[in-house]
């Protein structure tokens, strides 16, 4: 359930969104290629409102790609050699998903929300399913994607990515935003104390 | 160092055996069929079982078997008449269509085997099969009908024996199956209309046998049609066959939609796929590549069922078959007839079974996370 969400995002701007688990981070950017519906209010995507007309979600998913914590890589159908390059292995192209490690595999999902040319991007804990030393290769793929001035939505706590990248960092509770401001503003001194409670918990170690 | 004197000063514990020999026939005999006390009573049970019904089954079918005789006076005796088949393996293959014209059946035959061969080669899906199917029914239906090209009309009630059975299999097999599917999506429908439509004919079909279906379609069904017009018999068993057999389907093919795991729809969601291109490039390959072993499970129960046609008076295979036995010259040759298509249906069958095993592997292969 998310209550009185109020979320601009400008083009080509990088947001982090981050909270506790349940807090409703998912469900929000869910809702922006409608895998989640919206009972009330208004979401405009790319100058198209979003409705329940099927046409209009089309549209808009085509405009947004989106990149998932369990990859959700087809297990059928092999790579195609389109932009792997982009994701740093052109080597991996005419595999199974099966073949191709966490990291990879990550990679190749983001190469594949990438063939659909969006707008913007949304990202939903990519890294969280991967092991450690496979982080790394997929958030320098992220890193180089804010670079070129793509439109970013990240659910992550990667806290040095957000710190990176982002523009503006969103800190969620309960179905509420609860935070936002700039990274060093958030990170130097959140102003709310849940968000206080969350950064000591997850920059603890 | 101290652990190896410790280790040496253990005596040997005295029941230690000897290393139980686990190659060459007797490890193998040891491994598989006297593992245990039970599995050694069922060992030689099994073997009592085999010595009991094996030589005379052996006496019966090749030594005391009479391969050649004149009638069945002459081949009466203590083995198998093979005699009788023979005799009449040509009426059980083909039936009552024209002696003179059953080339054209075997063509038939060959055709349709020859279909399913090259549609088992996965090298050939593809659009040319998808165009050589109609091409080779048509020309089955040319064939085993006439009247064009010169060929003699050959009526539908002659048509038997073996190309009919393969006829009903296939033909019903290639239109249940995308019925099937259609049927087993509409249950899985988000519009109630659609949804109460496809679980009511699943259900309603599901909850009769096979032969009250038949029986209405060549019974009940002309009563409802305006006097005058008739729909070939043949016509209505296949359709009723293909309409039973699509309900069966769609619920195995349920079963693999059901199994597709969320995380697919919503990948093909976000990529805008849309239902239909969802649902046939992302959903039913995987569904359909799940559910391989039932569906041909449902194939072979299929194959077999056409069997029940005789009972509307339609010469399958077996029907055939039970005509061959009433010959007042070859009088109670009924074993060696019913092991004979027995044996036939047998070999259809087995082949499926083995493909779909082969057909498995293959696409299991590589995408298995």
């Amino acid at each position: 359930m998310l209550k009185d969400i109020d979320l601009v995002v400008g083009r080509g701007e990088k947001v982090v969104v981050c909270g506790p688990s349940g807090s409703g981070k998912s469900t929000m950017i869910r809702c922006i290629n409608r895998l989640e519906e919206h009972q009330q209010g208004r979401i405009i995507v790319a100058g198209i409102e979003l409705t329940s007309d099927l046409k209009n979600i089309e549209a808009i998913r085509r405009e947004v790609g989106m990149v998932f914590q369990q990859f959700n890589l087809f297990p059928h159908l092999k790579t195609a050699r389109y932009y792997l390059e982009r994701v740093k292995i052109p080597e991996q192209a005419d595999k199974y998903p099966g073949q191709l490690s966490g990291g990879q595999q990550q990679r190749v999902a983001i190469a594949r929300s990438l063939c659909m040319k969006p707008e913007i991007m949304l990202f939903d804990e990519p890294t969280s399913a991967l092991d450690p030393e496979m982080i790394k290769e997929v958030l320098d793929v992220m890193v180089e994607l804010a670079q070129e001035g793509m439109t970013m939505v990240c659910v992550t706590h990667e806290m040095g990515f957000a710190r990176t990248v982002a523009d503006m960092m969103v800190f969620m509770d309960r179905g509420e935003i609860v935070e936002r401001a700039p990274p060093q503003d958030f990170f130097a001194n959140p102003k709310s104390e849940r968000t206080r409670l969350f950064l000591s918990q997850i920059l603890a170690h | 160092m101290a652990d190896i004197d410790i280790a040496e000063e253990i005596p040997l514990p005295a029941q230690q055996r000897p290393p139980v020999v686990t190659s060459g026939v007797i490890g193998w005999l040891r491994a598989n069929l006297f593992n245990s006390v039970f599995n050694t009573i069922l060992t030689i049970l099994a073997v009592y079982l085999l010595v009991l019904t094996v030589p005379p089954l052996i006496r019966w079918a090749f030594i005391d078997a009479v391969w050649d005789a004149p009638n069945g006076q002459a081949c009466r005796g203590e083995g198998a008449c093979w005699a009788f088949i023979g005799e009449k393996w040509r009426f059980i293959f083909f039936g009552r269509f024209p002696y003179d014209a059953q080339w054209r059946p075997l063509f038939v035959v060959v055709i349709i085997i020859g279909l399913v061969l090259a549609s088992c080669d996965r090298r050939l899906w593809g659009r040319r099969l998808v165009l050589l199917w109609p091409a080779g029914l048509v020309m089955v239906g040319v064939l085993m009908s006439g009247g064009v090209f010169g060929l003699r009309y050959v009526p539908s009630e002659y048509w038997s024996g073996l190309p009919l059975t393969l006829i009903l299999a296939v033909v019903g097999m290639l239109f249940a199956f995308p019925f099937a599917i259609l049927l087993a999506l509409g249950r899985r429908s988000n519009l109630p209309a659609v949804r109460v439509v496809s679980v009511a004919y699943i259900e309603l079909v599901r909850g009769v046998p096979l032969i009250t279906v038949l029986f209405m379609a060549s019974v009940m069904l002309p009563l409802f049609l305006p006097e005058g017009v008739t729909i070939d018999k043949l016509l209505r068993a296949q359709v009723a066959f293909i309409l039973f057999a699509a309900a069966y389907l769609a619920e195995v093919i349920r079963g693999g939609l059901q199994a597709i795991p969320k995380g697919q729809i919503e990948a093909a969601d976000a990529l805008g796929l849309g239902y239909w291109r969802r649902t046939r490039l992302i959903v039913l390959p995987q569904a359909l590549a799940m559910v391989i072993p039932p569906l041909v499970n449902n194939f072979i129960g299929a194959f077999k069922n056409t069997s029940l046609v005789l009972i509307i008076g339609l010469f399958d295979l077996l029907n055939t078959a039970n005509t061959a036995l009433t010959d007042s010259n070859w009088q109670g040759f009924a074993s060696e007839t019913y092991v004979f298509v027995a044996a036939i249906y047998f070999c259809f069958c087995f082949f499926m079974s083995r493909y779909s095993q082969r057909l498995e592997r293959t696409l299991n292969r590589g995408h298995r996370r």
